[in-house]
């Protein structure tokens, strides 16, 4: 692991749990990252893709009326989300359900390729959530424009309030109506991140002999949490994009 | 990581000092990639994997409401068979007792006419009887006569006169008629 390479400075005792999430090139010795290089990240995203491949079209490939293992578990994961998007959006968000699926697949792949020791971790990165939440943040602007036109800003004019605190409250909500970029994909990649890094830590205390029971018993039960994380996160960003896409269809408080 | 060598670490570390996520030089790199992996994603379930899914659903769907459908439909269809049935066990009984009663009144018609046909028998043969009884008696009459006359022809002869016969006759015939 990475953590061999300063060694002998601190005696003994070496953390460098966010070396994990350092991007490099799969092939060729330099440290320069070009924007088409071949990269970890570009590996581990191409598995999440493949993962989603093999589960939903390879798993459906026989069409049983009667499913078998992996066909089950992939509708199971088609009626989830389809009920998902049917039950917070309504009928007209179906839609959007190849659109919503596709971003549960990626990420619910990519956190659990990413539980596999010595994997890189595409969703703990900002670059990477960032891009999610804006997509989902644009999609959703668009859409609500497009739908009500005008009336879209409706969202932020709460009608139910007494009116002398409507410019007060439109104003809060213009601010939480921006910030959801920002909480959207910060909630995900620090998640995924601080789960990692906390193993990486507890792994670094392995060093001492005393500890290292502790250590490992502390790493399998993070370990534990970080699987529920890597399914609930990944559940949490899907519905939020769910609620917003459902501000965006029906604007009305 | 695995793949981070030495020299590479150093050289990630010295540009990234704190999180490699805020290493903005890797920004464009992961984000062209996970723009392609999105695309590749979305291409694959929205061409693929979800209609396929979405029609094993439909079709199961179908399958479950058709079963129940026939289950329902071969409900019915027993049901109407066993009142063709009862029906069909009704309609013999009523058959068959109308036979039956058929088959009485023309055994009785049969009797009536027999009877009938008996009755005028007995009727023509009384007839006859009494005809003959009535010729009998005509028979009798005549020769009651006859012998009265010849009685009463011997009883003159021998009382001593002369017989003449159509004068007894006449005689005879009066007093018989008298």
């Amino acid at each position: 692991m990475a953590t061999t390479t300063e060694g002998a400075e601190t005696g003994g005792l070496e953390f460098h749990p966010m070396d994990q999430f350092i991007v490099s090139p799969l092939f060729g010795e330099s440290g320069s990252v070009a924007w088409y290089t071949i990269t970890n990240a570009t590996f581990w995203m191409a598995l999440a893709v493949l993962a989603t491949f093999a589960l939903l079209v390879l798993g459906s490939a026989r069409r049983s009326v009667v499913p078998g293992r992996m066909q089950s578990v992939a509708e199971l994961a088609y009626g989830f989300i389809h009920k998902m998007v049917e039950d917070i959006c309504g009928k007209e968000g179906l839609k959007f359900f190849p659109y919503i699926m596709t971003l549960f697949m990626f990420i619910v792949m990519a956190n659990f390729l990413g539980l596999i020791p010595t994997a890189f971790t595409p969703t703990s990165h900002f670059s990477v959530t960032v891009v999610l939440a804006l997509a989902v943040f644009i999609t959703v602007t668009v859409v609500g424009f497009v739908k009500n036109g005008a009336a879209f800003l409706s969202l932020f004019w709460v009608s139910s309030a007494p009116l002398a605190l409507r410019p007060v409250l439109a104003i809060i909500e213009l601010i939480s109506y921006f910030v959801r970029p920002v909480s959207h994909s910060i909630r995900l990649a620090g998640n995924v991140m601080a789960g990692h890094a906390v193993i990486k830590v507890f792994a670094g205390f392995a060093a001492i002999a005393v500890i290292s029971p502790v250590s490992v018993v502390a790493i399998t039960a993070m370990y534990g949490l970080e699987v529920l994380v890597a399914f609930i996160q990944a559940y949490v960003f899907t519905i939020l994009t769910c609620v917003y896409l459902k501000d965006a269809l029906h604007p009305a408080h | 990581m695995a793949t981070v060598t030495t020299s590479d670490g150093l050289a990630e570390a010295a540009s990234t000092p704190g999180m490699p996520q805020l290493n903005f030089d890797h920004w464009g790199n992961q984000i062209f990639w996970l723009i392609l992996a999105l695309i590749a994603t979305y291409l694959i379930l929205s061409r693929v994997a979800l209609p396929r899914i979405g029609a094993v659903l439909a079709e199961r769907q179908g399958t479950i409401t058709n079963d129940i459908a026939a289950a329902e439909d071969l409900k019915v269809k027993a049901k109407e068979a066993e009142a063709a049935y009862d029906k069909a066990l009704i309609d013999a009984r009523a058959e068959a007792q109308q036979i039956v009663a058929q088959a009485k009144a023309n055994m009785q018609a049969d009797l009536d006419a027999e009877m009938a046909k008996a009755d005028a028998e007995i009727a023509a043969q009384v007839a006859e009887s009494e005809k003959a009884i009535a010729e009998i008696r005509a028979g009798a009459m005549e020769n009651v006569q006859a012998v009265a006359k010849d009685t009463a022809e011997a009883l003159v002869a021998a009382l001593g006169g002369t017989a003449d016969a159509t004068t007894v006759d006449a005689a005879v015939d009066a007093r018989m008629k008298g």
